[in-house]
């Protein structure tokens, strides 16, 4: 791989990659089984140039922002090479957000260029929402039909500037992207990460689980989203491996993806992980019982060879067919956005497949800590990553206090949020508002969180203030939406819920009318932000001078009731 | 060509036989992840078996966000 510590950009990293691997593949494309595209790092540079060019001609330069909405595509990855070449600022954005929330986290991030699809583009322009990003300059859109209405959008296809573009180099300290953590309905969180956090971070992940040429990595997880970002992006090209992209995200064509590309990693939120565990699950008890024992048999074998360390090439010959249908190659299923269950990654490392799970956030430049596999162990997110500092603070008699972060890859700030920036970052350390422990082996376990946020299996940061628009001008007095952990403090990190706590005008019943309408203004909530049940209040909440709801005062005196018997059932 | 009523009764049925839901307890105003009890993987599923019934390719930024039968049957009457 690349020496990351000689570099200060991640433009300037993929500049080299580029020049280094001509000849290697670095991205192929499938629709629904078909392969649409196979690109070498030279194809590569030769799209991603003169896209550059475009944008310098349209003044794009250090300090402007170029957002990206796209789905997991070659596009995406060539355009954001395109925008770190200019040394300008990417800000991607999740592709499956709704238009009006794109629209208020373009505005947000004041980016005055947006590269996206044309089917995303046609949903986004007749969305209301696009009168409230004024800072727009240009929209390059990919993939519009022939005799599409572009609606104001150049074809990205055609955005070619005819002359070499110039380089553009960035410090370390330079903002390469701002990626929202969360707050489409509350405060927009926009995490902005410097050149050196990506470089320190590629460096630290790459250490345990290293890239090569001839590597084969599944991009699944929103390019968006720091972990693809990292191990589907910056990670495998400054190592001149390959990304496997697949337009479709169908479960029929992951599956025969693995094989088809002899996939080497993957990385997956736990909710797609447990779903592979019930397929294999369903599979396996449909064998007649004499070859579910033998199974069984083996799988047990395999257990007690691989207790200290994978033993890949082993477990390979004694579960052929399961390490078959997952092309032969696999390596590890790296696994995060979420807390996973312990018994699913222990199914998964029992059968010879390595889950590379951890912890991390945002915030602190994706992962904190990683399980080595030496030994593997199911029951914590694993040890530190190289540079990390972590501190527990505050532990209570336990040992269990909030997990805090110190390292070259966490985050310089939120965007214009300096108050929540001071209060998340505390003398450089990144209070990360998770709590935990180390155990005796200096693995980092996880008791759940001091935040008032759920994070779903589909790895999907919920904070409960954001959800609280979708219940303005319901008719009660007053109403506030908690993570239900939050007020009563679980040590756990599954099945998070919200919950809605009501109080009544004077007077007023808690009608089925009433209900009813909650049930409505849920319902149009997308499925993971939708609260799951009801408190009826009876006191006044506890208001600040500027009438602002003292959150932590009324999560405290909720706390005191008992849990079951206060939450109703939406 | 098929109504929009037409189709949207396809889907109910599609989803009926799929997860195994007694006949006629599914109505289009449903919410197919709450009265079905499925999650996004499971609603992509479906979403395969639906292209596979009417011939037609959705693409998963389309129907994100959709989670009423009703709506579902619109993105899929736009593209018969």
């Amino acid at each position: 791989m690349l020496d990351l510590r000689k570099y200060s950009s991640v433009g300037e990293a993929l500049h080299d990659a580029l020049e280094t691997w001509p000849r290697e593949v670095c991205l192929i494309e499938s629709d629904r089984g078909e392969e649409k595209q196979r690109l070498t790092y030279r194809n590569f540079k030769d799209q991603a140039l003169p896209l550059a060019k475009a944008l310098q001609d349209l003044g794009v330069g250090p300090g402007d922002r170029v957002s990206i909405i796209m789905t997991n595509q070659s596009k995406w990855l060539i355009s954001a090479y395109a925008i770190f070449f200019c040394g300008a600022t990417l800000v991607p954005l999740d592709y499956k957000l709704k238009p009006e929330e794109h629209w208020q986290l373009l505005k947000h991030s004041g980016a005055k260029i947006l590269i996206t699809e044309f089917g995303i583009w046609r949903q986004l322009g007749a969305s209301r929402g696009r009168t409230a990003a004024t800072n727009f300059q240009a929209v390059l859109a990919t993939e519009a039909p022939a005799n599409a209405d572009m609606a104001g959008a150049v074809r990205w296809e055609e955005a070619r500037g005819a002359q070499a573009p110039v380089f553009v180099p960035q410090g370390r300290q330079d903002i390469a992207c701002i990626v929202y953590s969360s707050g489409t309905g509350g405060t927009p969180k926009g995490c902005m990460m410097t050149h050196e956090n990506y470089l320190e971070q590629c460096m630290a992940l790459t250490s345990l689980y290293p890239f090569w040429p001839g590597v084969r990595y599944l991009s699944i997880l929103p390019t968006n989203h720091a972990i693809d970002f990292m191990v589907g992006f910056f990670g495998p090209f400054t190592c001149g491996a390959a990304v496997v992209h697949l337009r479709t995200l169908r479960p029929e064509y992951v599956r025969e993806a693995f094989p088809k590309y002899e996939i080497t990693y993957v990385s997956l939120v736990p909710l797609v992980l447990k779903n592979l565990q019930k397929g294999l699950q369903a599979r396996f008890d449909e064998l007649p019982a004499s070859k579910r024992k033998a199974l069984e048999a083996v799988r047990n074998i395999n257990r007690a060879l691989t207790k200290d360390h994978p033993r890949l090439w082993l477990s390979r010959k004694l579960l052929g067919e399961v390490h078959t249908a997952f092309g032969g190659k696999l390596e590890a299923i790296i696994v995060g956005g979420a807390f996973t269950e312990p018994q699913t990654l222990q199914f998964f490392y029992d059968l010879g497949i390595p889950v590379a799970n951890g912890y991390g956030l945002t915030e602190a430049g994706t992962a904190v800590t990683v399980n080595d596999l030496k030994p593997f162990r199911a029951d914590t997110v694993g040890k530190p990553l190289p540079g990390m500092e972590v501190e527990i603070r505050n532990p209570d008699a336990d040992g269990i206090g909030e997990v805090t972060v110190r390292s070259k890859t966490v985050m310089a700030g939120y965007l214009n949020e300096p108050e929540l920036t001071a209060e998340t970052i505390v003398n450089g350390w990144l209070r990360t508002g998770d709590m935990g422990r180390f155990d005796s082996s200096g693995n980092l376990q996880l008791f759940g969180r001091k935040k008032n946020m759920i994070v779903t299996e589909e790895g999907k940061n919920v904070y409960a203030e954001d959800v609280e628009q979708a219940f303005e001008g319901l008719r009660v007095k007053e109403f506030c939406v908690f993570a239900a952990n939050y007020v009563w403090p679980q040590r756990s990190m599954v099945n998070e819920k919200l919950i809605l706590v009501i109080h009544l005008e004077p007077g007023q019943a808690f009608s089925d009318e009433l209900k009813a309408e909650i049930g409505v203004r849920n319902s149009r909530l997308i499925n993971y932000k939708r609260v799951h049940g009801l408190v009826v209040y009876h006191e006044d909440f506890p208001l600040t001078a500027s009438l602002k709801i003292k959150r932590n005062e009324l999560a405290q005196r909720l706390g005191a009731q008992d849990r079951e018997q206060s939450i109703l059932p939406i | 060509m098929r109504t929009i009523e037409q189709t949207t009764q396809e889907i109910l049925q599609l989803a009926t036989q799929q997860f195994k839901v007694p006949a006629g307890s599914l109505a289009p105003g449903d919410d197919f992840y709450k009265k079905l009890g499925i999650d996004s993987l499971q609603a992509l599923e479906m979403l395969s078996r639906l292209e596979n019934h009417f011939k037609i390719e959705l693409p998963d930024y389309e129907v994100q966000g959709v989670s009423d039968f009703q709506t579902l049957a619109e993105r899929i009457q736009a593209r018969l």
